[in-house]
């Protein structure tokens, strides 16, 4: 884990000292890694295989990047309150089918209600997961566990053996994803203005700190004044809407919607925030880096794809790369504290 | 956090009614968590008598233990796991990468002795990298083995890609969907290994030192460490025993289905750590027992088959067993939840409340 117990919360006074840009210059260090990652595979990919920065595949990358940066956004914003949601994947998939399945039978449903209905299921089971959290006090990992079950087991009771096919969407719908303004995908360009606004309200606002702040210290959070349960309450809800909103984009982009829909998302998901550098105990990292994780797991993908490498290999990359990002996340942060300590104890004397 | 269901003795009195405490105090085994899931247990059982009149059949219960022998193996170790204050994610991948080691090795004609060898090698050394990466490098258990699930299911679609290896000797195969000789047909070889190996986990954990040193390094790792025990070592011994298990439930599952192919074993590492949970075993560690473990393998399998048998969707049976596990964490809770409010509803009229213990005070903080 990072060093955020040094970290302090607000800063009263422009001249906050030393430790703190310190710890700001690692942070950026951290996230400009992760470009620096991106970029050569980037350029060695192309460099192989030139139809990689090709138009399309960028545009291909990008489609496949929304759905899961949309998804890190809300899980950072749960990991750094030191919880986790195991349940998106389940939530994605039941708003999946709920949504897709009001254009049943008439095509002129408004694609926005369908987007609202996504949002509501997904709201509802992020506050059924926060109350759960907040208010039975039981550790989230078990009960997103639990929630992770259950919604797939219901899903699977409502959905049974059907499923909701392509031609039963209207074109508009399905439409979405191939949308662009100058070449960039509608839908790249909504996520990365939604993860901008994320990052800006875990950045700078009070409430936004304050989830830093339990999740570096709970019960210093706690002595502090700050409403613990409404905090992560509100994360868990936030969550689960934009996993509710997620299941739409889902349903718009492969057509198809069976009960087994996003199954298995949830590690996925974690996987890009913790090797976005968001460290899983909470109480640091940014919603810009786990949109970043995302896209370079989406990139490795379509990356071994287009080099012909069987997408195999793709899981034990992904697991491999987490094992390396929170093994440097390690290493950075035993350093850090021991350059902070050393500056201290300089100034002390 | 801690419900201290069986540590009625150690509390003071405070608020709690004085009958109650005097049959805590007479009676702690009726207060035990492993108690109420026997009960819970045999419910099932009656349940399950009067839903169908072929749930106490020799078949049912083969059939049981053929679908569900993995997963109640994979529990055990899992179980000291836990106790000792981690969590091993991997383990349903573990079994995925063994079944594939298998298959692989196996289509390129090794003789099946050697495959076991090296499948009972690697799960050692795949349990080793999750030990090692959480004792020495600091890690957390969470994320290493999130990491290795993945990673291990990776070099599992790696061995076998698209292929499927089924060409496996009947000597073999047989073992996997027979029963053991002289037990009237009930017992399968998996259910046979598992309360052999439940036995063996059950002595370790609870009559030797060893055992109780995974409880004290799960309570609290600072005095277990302060005490002399070899903290780390033994993490990464319960870690490598898990690998080891593992791959052996890899082989048992190759066997059973006649078939090794990449997503074996996918997502099981849920139904394990629900089965573990719903046995009483604390998520912070250092509480729980081996017969919870077991009395969590029958409400788990018993509650399925009842729904099986009554033609309820297979498929969905995650509801009930997702229910059952928000049941048991709620239902450990439940003690510290009515002394919660006993403190807060009176303490309007008289002085201020002392304010919640603590360890109450870090609402949804994990392991």
């Amino acid at each position: 884990m990072t060093a955020t117990v040094l970290r302090r919360e607000p800063p009263e006074t422009p001249a906050e000292s030393g430790s703190t840009k310190l710890t700001e210059r690692v942070y950026r260090i951290r996230e400009s890694g992760i470009i620096v990652v991106l970029a050569l595979f980037v350029a060695v990919t192309a460099g192989i295989q030139h139809r990689f920065v090709s138009v399309s595949n960028i545009q291909f990358v990008l489609v496949n990047t929304a759905i899961f940066a949309l998804l890190a956004l809300g899980e950072t914003m749960v990991v750094v309150s030191r919880n986790v949601d195991l349940s998106v994947g389940s939530v994605l998939g039941i708003s999946a089918y709920l949504s897709a399945s009001l254009f049943g039978g008439h095509h002129g449903f408004p694609v926005p209600v369908v987007f609202g209905a996504g949002l509501g299921i997904g709201l509802g089971w992020g506050i059924v997961n926060g109350l759960l959290v907040a208010a039975g006090r039981v550790p989230s990992l078990v009960v997103t566990l639990a929630t992770l079950y259950i919604i797939r087991g219901i899903d699977i009771l409502i959905v049974g053996g059907s499923m909701v096919t392509a031609n039963s969407l209207p074109t508009g719908f399905l439409g979405i994803p191939k949308e662009t303004v100058l070449g960039v995908p509608d839908i790249a360009l909504a996520v990365a203005v939604v993860v901008a606004a994320g990052a800006y309200y875990l950045r700078s606002f009070r409430s936004g700190r304050e989830l830093y702040a339990i999740g570096s210290n709970p019960e210093a959070a706690r002595l502090a004044g700050i409403p613990i349960g409404k905090r992560v309450l509100f994360a868990f809800a936030v969550s689960g809407a934009i996993a509710g909103v997620a299941g739409v984009l889902w349903a718009a982009q492969y057509g198809t919607v069976d009960s087994t829909a996003g199954s298995g998302y949830e590690l996925t998901v974690v996987t890009a925030v913790v090797v976005g550098g968001v460290a899983i105990f909470g109480g640091s990292g940014s919603a810009v880096g786990a949109a970043l994780g995302a896209l370079l797991l989406a990139t490795i993908n379509s990356a071994l794809y287009v080099l012909g490498i069987s997408d195999f290999w793709d899981q034990a990359i992904a697991g491999f790369l987490l094992i390396l990002a929170i093994t440097m996340d390690r290493v950075i942060s035993v350093k850090l504290t021991a350059a902070l300590r050393l500056r201290s104890t300089r100034r002390a004397a | 956090m801690q419900p201290d269901l069986d540590l009625a003795p150690g509390k003071p009195p405070g608020p709690s009614r004085p009958g109650l405490a005097s049959m805590r105090a007479r009676a702690p085994w009726a207060f035990r968590w492993e108690t109420g899931l026997a009960l819970i247990v045999v419910i099932i059982g009656v349940a399950g008598v009067a839903a169908s009149p072929n749930f106490l059949t020799s078949a049912n219960l083969f059939n049981l233990g053929l679908s569900n022998g993995e997963i109640a193996i994979m529990a055990l170790p899992m179980t000291l796991i836990i106790i000792s204050g981690e969590i091993d994610l991997s383990v349903s991948s573990t079994l995925g990468m063994s079944s594939c080691l298998l298959g692989f090795l196996w289509s390129r004609h090794w003789p099946m002795i050697a495959i076991f060898v090296v499948i009972a090698i690697v799960g050692l050394a795949a349990g080793a990298f999750n030990g090692l990466l959480v004792t020495r490098v600091g890690l957390p258990s969470l994320a290493v083995t999130i990491g290795t699930l993945t990673l291990y299911a990776g070099i599992a679609e790696i061995l076998l890609g698209p292929n499927t290896v089924s060409n496996f000797p009947t000597a073999y195969t047989n073992l996997g969907v027979n029963a053991v000789p002289f037990t009237g047909n009930a017992i399968t070889y998996s259910t046979a290994i598992f309360a052999v190996l439940a036995v063996i986990f059950g002595v370790i954990l609870h009559a030797t030192p060893a055992g109780r040193s995974i409880f004290a390094m799960g309570a609290s790792p600072e005095a277990a460490m302060f005490a002399g025990i070899r903290v780390k070592r033994i993490k990464t011994v319960l870690f490598m025993v898990s690998g080891l298990v593992c791959s052996l439930a890899g082989v048992l599952y190759t066997f059973r289905l006649s078939t090794a192919v990449q997503n074996n074993g996918v997502g099981l590492e849920l139904d394990v750590v629900a089965i573990v949970l719903v046995g009483g075993i604390s998520i912070f560690g250092g509480q729980g027992s081996i017969p919870g473990v077991v009395l969590g393998v029958l409400a788990f399998v018993g509650i399925q088959n009842v729904l099986l048998l009554t033609n309820f969707n297979q498929e969905a049976s995650g509801v009930v067993a997702g229910g059952l596990l928000l049941l048991s964490v709620f239902g450990r809770n439940a003690a510290s939840y009515s002394t919660r409010l006993r403190q807060r509803l009176p303490a309007r009229g008289r002085r201020p409340a002392e304010g919640p213990a603590p360890g109450q005070a870090t609402a949804g903080s994990q392991p």
